[in-house]
C-alpha cells in the first residue's frame, strides 16, 4: 500500500472547510450526534466502549483511556473532575494547537461525554497561555456549546449537569505534566505531586479526576459514533486507531499527517516530500526532544507505542522533528539541555541542579573545550538525574544527551580535536543565503 | 493605582468560574496585565485581598510563570523561538538580526515603549518553522529580513496581521485581557488552519 492510501484524516477531516471552527460548521459535519447517542447509554457502557477501542493517551505516555477513566470510584459521594490538558509545550508537539484552533468543538463534544462517563460535573480544559487565537476559539466554542443546551444544566433533558471552565496557562513546559497542571489549576506554582495518590483518588482539590490530552477526548465522539471495532480496525494489535503525525524541520513539505498507528517515517516522508532537496536525513526525534533520537537506521521503526519503545525510544506525542546532515547534533543537545534548565521547576535537586551542570558541560563541549573524559561524566550526570525527581521532566532532559552521544560520540570528540564546532550554522537554516 | 468598580466586578466574574477562589489567580495575574501591561505591586495586593492570601502567595505564583512580567513590555511584545528545531531552521539568526536591529536584548524594551523582545521556547508551530509570536499571536515561516521589517513596522503604528489570527494584530494590553477570559470576539476572524496543518488532509484527498 502506498503511503498516501494510509493516510485516514478523521481529527483533520474538515480543517480544510473556511468555517470548521464554528457551530454551525461542526454542527453540519453532524457534531453534536455523538452526544445525544452517548446520554442514551449508561455511563458505564461509555467508559466500556472506549476500553473496547483500545484508544490510548496521545500526550505522549499512551496509558488506555478506558481504564484511566474506569479508576474514578463510582458512588463515592464527592465530586469528580475532568481536566484537559491542552498545555502542549514539548518541543516539536504541534498537532493539539492546529486541532484547537480549527475543530474546537470536537474537544467540547469530548468533554462532555467524558464528563457524562466518569460522572464529573465540572470539567475544565488547561490551555497554554502562548496562543492567544486557540484561546479565542476555545472560549468561543464553549459560549456556543452553552447556547445551544450542550453545556449547564440537564443537558438536553437528561438530567446531567456540566460546567465547562477554560484555565489559561502562563508560559510553564512543567504543567504540561499532570499533577503540576493539577497545582497549577489549584492556584499554585506549577510543581509535580509525589504519587501514589493518582489523580484518579485525589486529583484536582484532592477529589477523583482525570487528565487527558486534547487528541484522546477529541477522539472520543467518533469512537462513540462509529464504534470500538471501527477504531480498532484501524492501527497496529496494541496501538488502535488512528493518530496525528507532526512532521517538522529539515523535510520539503511539513505538516499534520492522520494515519493509523504503525506507519513509518519512511511513509511519512514520502508524504512530506522527502528530505529537503540535496540533503540527506541525520537524526530525528520519534515524539518530541524527550524521546531519545532515531538516525536514518531507524526509517522502518512501525510508529506504534510497542515498535518505538522496542527500538530504544518513545512514541510520546508522534512530534518528528527531521534534522539534516547540515545540523549539528552538539548544539541540537546543547539547546535542549537549556530549555529542560530553564523549564526545571526545581522541586527536585537532581533535576534543579543536574540541568543546569548539564548545560555548563555541553557549552564547554561544544566550544571545543571538553576533553573524551568529560563525556563519561557527562553520562554520569546523566545518570544522577534520570529517575531520581518526581515526575518526567529529568528523564526528557537527559536522553537527547544520552541517545546523541550513542549515535554519534565521534561527532562530539570532533569538536575537541577541531577547537570548536566544525559545522556551520547558516547551511543549515532554511534561508538560501545569510544576508536575508 | 486605584482600581475601578467595573475592575473589580470582572475579578469578581473571574473569581465566580471556579470551585475555589484561589484557583482564579492565574486569570487574574493576566487580567492584571491587561490593566497595566504588567504585573504591578497594586495588582498583587488587590489579587491577595480578593483571595485572601498573604502578597508573598500571590508574587510566588506570578514569578514563577513567565508570561507574567514584572516589568513592562512593549506594546508589541515580540518572541523569537530558538528551542533547537526553530534555533537551526533559521531562529537564531533572526533573533540575531533582530536584537541588533533594534538595539535592545532579551526581555528589554525600546526607549519608545512600542517593541519588546524575548527569547521564547518551543510554541507548538514547529510545522511552520521559525516562528515568530507577537503578543502571542503566530507569525509563521519568518525569515530575518520579515522580522527587521516586522517591527519596523510595529513601531510605526502599523503592525502586520498576523498569519494564523485575527486580521489586525492586537496589542500585548488587548491579548492579556483575553489570556484573562474576556472575549474581544475575533475568534472568527483567520483561517481555520494553515497549509501545513492541512497537508496530509490534501493528499489524501488527491489520492481517492
Amino acid at each position: 500500500m502506498t503511503a498516501s492510501k494510509k493516510l485516514s484524516p478523521v481529527l483533520s477531516a474538515t480543517w480544510d472547510q473556511d468555517d470548521s471552527f464554528t457551530i454551525d460548521g461542526y454542527t453540519r459535519n453532524k457534531g453534536y450526534t455523538a452526544l445525544k447517542k452517548a446520554l442514551k447509554m449508561q455511563p458505564d457502557e461509555v467508559i466500556q466502549l472506549i476500553k473496547d477501542s483500545g484508544l490510548r493517551g496521545r500526550g505522549g505516555a499512551g496509558f488506555p483511556t478506558g481504564n484511566k477513566w474506569g479508576f474514578i470510584p463510582q458512588n463515592d459521594g464527592k465530586e469528580h473532575y475532568l481536566v484537559v490538558n491542552a498545555d502542549e509545550s514539548e518541543p516539536g508537539t504541534c498537532k493539539d494547537v492546529p486541532l484547537m484552533m480549527a475543530n474546537p468543538h470536537v474537544l467540547v463534544e469530548g468533554v462532555i461525554i467524558a464528563s457524562y462517563a466518569i460522572r464529573a460535573n465540572h470539567a475544565f480544559i488547561y490551555v497554554r497561555g502562548e496562543v492567544v487565537h486557540v484561546v479565542r476559539r476555545l472560549q468561543q466554542a464553549i459560549a456556543d456549546a452553552y447556547e445551544a443546551g450542550h453545556l449547564g444544566k440537564n443537558i438536553k433533558k437528561s438530567g446531567f449537569d456540566l460546567e465547562l471552565t477554560l484555565h489559561v496557562g502562563a508560559g510553564a513546559y512543567i504543567c504540561g505534566e499532570e499533577t503540576a497542571l493539577l497545582d497549577s489549576l489549584e492556584g499554585f506554582r506549577g510543581q509535580p505531586r509525589l504519587r501514589p495518590p493518582f489523580p484518579a483518588i485525589a486529583g484536582l482539590y484532592a477529589k477523583p479526576t482525570v487528565v487527558n490530552n486534547v487528541e484522546s477526548i477529541s477522539s472520543v465522539p467518533t469512537i462513540v459514533n462509529n464504534g470500538a471495532e471501527w477504531f480498532g480496525s484501524m492501527g497496529t494489535e496494541k496501538s488502535k486507531g488512528f493518530t496525528l503525525y507532526s512532521l517538522s524541520g529539515h523535510v520539503a513539505n511539513p505538516g499534520q499527517f492522520e494515519a493509523p498507528l504503525g506507519i513509518t517515517l519512511r511513509e511519512l516522508l514520502e508524504l512530506a516530500g522527502g528530505v529537503r532537496a540535496g540533503h540527506e536525513l541525520k537524526f530525528w526525534t520519534p515524539g518530541g526532544s524527550s524521546t531519545p533520537i532515531f538516525t536514518a537506521e531507524h526509517l522502518d521503526v512501525p510508529l506504534d507505542y510497542e515498535g518505538v519503545s522496542a527500538a530504544g525510544s518513545m512514541l510520546g506525542t508522534k512530534a518528528l522533528q527531521i534534522f539534516d546532515e547540515t545540523t549539528c547534533v552538539v548544539r541540537a543537545a546543547l539547546r535542549w539541555s537549556e530549555f529542560y534548565k530553564h523549564e526545571s521547576c526545581g522541586k527536585c535537586t537532581p533535576c534543579r541542579e543536574g540541568t543546569w551542570w548539564l548545560v555548563q558541560m555541553l557549552k564547554d563541549l561544544e566550544a571545543g573545550k571538553g576533553t573524551e573524559a568529560d563525556l563519561e561524566k557527562l553520562l554520569d550526570v546523566c545518570d544522577n538525574i534520570a529517575g531520581r525527581s518526581f515526575c518526567a521532566l529529568a528523564d526528557g532532559a537527559v536522553a537527547p544527551i544520552i541517545s546523541s552521544l550513542k549515535h554519534f560520540r565521534s561527532e562530539y570528540i570532533a569538536h575537541q580535536t577541531n577547537g570548536g564546532c566544525p559545522f556551520d550554522p547558516v547551511a543549515s537554516t532554511i534561508f538560501e543565503k545569510a544576508s536575508v | 493605582m486605584a482600581f475601578t468598580d467595573d475592575q473589580i466586578a470582572t475579578m469578581d466574574s473571574i473569581i465566580a468560574r471556579y470551585p475555589r477562589k484561589r484557583s482564579a489567580i492565574m486569570p487574574l495575574l493576566h487580567f492584571v496585565q491587561s490593566i497595566s501591561g504588567y504585573v504591578t505591586p497594586e495588582g498583587i495586593e488587590k489579587i491577595a485581598e480578593k483571595l485572601e492570601l498573604a502578597t508573598a502567595e500571590v508574587t510566588a505564583v506570578s514569578t514563577f510563570y513567565t508570561q507574567y512580567k514584572n516589568k513592562p513590555v512593549g506594546e508589541y511584545h515580540v518572541g523569537v523561538c530558538v528551542n533547537t528545531l526553530c534555533a537551526v531552521m533559521g531562529g537564531d539568526a533572526i533573533y540575531e538580526s533582530v536584537t541588533e536591529h533594534l538595539g535592545i536584548g532579551n526581555h528589554e524594551t525600546t526607549s519608545d515603549g512600542k517593541v519588546s523582545l524575548e527569547r521564547i521556547e518551543c510554541n507548538a508551530a514547529c510545522d511552520y518553522a521559525p516562528v515568530v509570536m507577537v503578543n502571542w499571536e503566530f507569525f509563521d515561516n519568518q525569515t530575518p529580513q520579515s522580522v527587521r521589517d516586522l517591527v519596523d513596522a510595529a513601531r510605526a503604528g502599523n503592525p502586520p496581521a498576523p498569519t494564523r489570527g485575527p486580521k489586525t494584530l492586537r496589542t500585548w494590553k488587548q491579548n492579556s485581557a483575553v489570556l484573562a477570559g474576556i472575549s474581544d470576539g475575533l475568534a472568527g476572524e483567520g483561517v481555520s488552519a494553515g497549509e501545513p496543518s492541512k497537508l496530509g488532509l490534501k493528499i489524501s484527498k488527491e489520492k481517492k
